[in-house]
């Protein structure tokens, strides 16, 4: 083993992490609108409302993360194509990023949900008996309380996102995972350089999901 | 923009003998319910026993199991894969690598590697069901056991482990389908799964559409069967009177 000549390219290295990371924030920004969406018309007295939004939750939780990257990586071309009239290449990093957006979105919707229904009655009769719409009521009552108790949980899922954009492999986009693979074939050093992107990811993961489990016991005390 | 829709493309023929389309999905599905449940039997085992592990009273031994757990955590699945595939095969004997290498078929080697990372990755998550699923018994269950003259062994094996396995119904179904949907890393170091069939007809055919269509649906339909499945059996086998159970 051998890892002197990581040193070198680290440059590359820190690129692709870049791109990780990118990706990652992203994501968890664009999953959590989209979930937060998907949880409101889940718990929606509109019938119909509420069973697409489970129906678009079951339908994401199951199937694979890499078909979805896969697929959406050969359709988002067609689909912008069919909206716009012209054909566009969007690049695996668009295509990946809509994936990865729609399908945590599933994930966090679960989740808000799961913080919505945590909020007692009483705050959301209060909110009404002070004369809020719903609306209102969601905004400055709810989902304040409701992100406040289940942000440990956002982030967990995050961590879990983080280790996931590994899968971008499959389109070839150059991420952490990716740029270590190819900087280690070409000066024939695999094993150091999946070893190392291995421990860093290790570090990373188990560093954040530390900090997550002391952020969670502060919110349980208070 | 033109797409030529074609539904009836599963049933054309490949150009391979008299293979059509749908085939090599058939194909796929095999290999993905192989490798599934291939990797389920090892982490079921593994997990089962590090859960227990991490639950004894030594010290020492929790620490072990729980070191396993926060090792294959944190490392995303893709890495683990590459490691077992790539890397591991080279570090056995010689004559382990000239057989695994030589006299397996490409596929066979790599469904090994396959089965030891997906099973392995999983035992870590399995491993905090059946721990989360003993400690939620009472206290009492294994006070009982002891006052009766089981000793530790036979105090999990007939008394905790049964009832464990009963509350954890649920969390290990989905444990159980996340392996189901991350067997198609397997598409990824070659070995002509589900995904890697659908992939591959896409791009024969250029219906893609149809293609994924058709493996989202598989998908879609066995993992929603399982679902209830699970649910069924849960209520089948629900003991009555457990507290932890009827909160549920």
């Amino acid at each position: 083993m051998d890892f002197s000549s990581i040193v070198a390219a680290l440059p590359n290295l820190w690129q692709g992490l870049f791109l990780t990371l990118k990706l990652m924030l992203l994501a968890v920004a664009g999953g959590i609108v989209i979930g937060t969406l998907l949880a409101l018309a889940r718990l929606s007295n509109n019938r119909l409302l509420s069973f697409l939004a489970g129906f678009y939750v079951n339908y994401f939780r199951s199937i694979p993360l890499l078909l979805v990257i896969t697929w959406f990586y050969f359709i988002v071309p067609f689909m912008i194509g069919w909206i716009t009239g012209t054909m566009h290449p969007v690049g695996a990093f668009v295509s990946s990023l809509i994936a990865f957006m729609m399908f945590e979105a599933a994930y966090y919707c679960e989740i808000v949900r799961a913080g919505i229904q945590s909020i007692s009655r009483g705050q959301v009769n209060a909110a009404y008996a002070l004369g809020m719409t719903y609306g209102q009521a969601m905004r400055f009552i709810i989902l304040p309380q409701a992100f406040r108790k289940m942000t440990p949980l956002l982030l967990q899922q995050s961590i879990i996102l983080f280790q996931d954009t590994s899968l971008v492999y499959a389109v070839g986009l150059m991420d952490f995972l990716n740029s270590a693979r190819s900087s280690g074939d070409i000066v024939g050093q695999l094993p150091e350089f999946l070893l190392f992107a291995g421990a860093a990811y290790f570090v990373i993961s188990f560093v954040a999901s530390y900090f997550v489990k002391r952020l969670q016991m502060r919110f349980a005390v208070s | 923009m033109n797409y030529h829709w074609h539904w009836g493309v599963f049933f054309s023929s490949t150009g391979i003998g008299k293979e059509i389309y749908l085939d090599w999905f058939i194909t796929g599905l095999g290999w993905t319910i192989a490798i599934s449940l291939t990797s389920w039997l090892i982490a079921l085992v593994l997990g089962t026993a590090l859960g227990v592990l991490r639950s004894l009273p030594n010290r020492g031994l929790a620490r072990i199991a729980s070191a396993y757990v926060t090792l294959f955590r944190n490392v995303p699945l893709l890495v683990q894969l590459f490691i077992w595939y790539f890397l591991i095969p080279d570090w056995l004997p010689d004559r382990a690598q000239i057989w695994l290498k030589q006299d397996l078929s490409p596929s066979t080697s790599a469904f090994l590697s396959v089965v030891l990372c997906l099973g392995l990755f999983t035992a870590a998550r399995v491993c905090e069901q059946v721990r989360t699923g003993i400690q939620a018994l009472p206290r009492g269950q294994l006070d009982a056991a002891s006052a009766l003259g089981l000793n530790l062994s036979n105090a999990y094996h007939h008394v905790l482990l049964p009832q464990a396995f009963r509350i954890i119904i649920p969390p290990m179904t989905s444990e159980f389908l996340n392996v189901f949907k991350n067997s198609s890393v397997a598409s990824l170091i070659g070995l002509m799964e589900l995904l890697a069939q659908t992939k591959q007809t896409a791009e024969f055919t250029a219906n893609l559409f149809e293609a994924f269509t058709l493996a989202t649906l598989i998908y879609f339909v066995l993992n929603m069967g399982l679902m209830y499945f699970m649910r069924w059996l849960e209520r089948k086998v629900r003991v009555p009177g457990l507290i932890a159970l009827e909160t549920k």
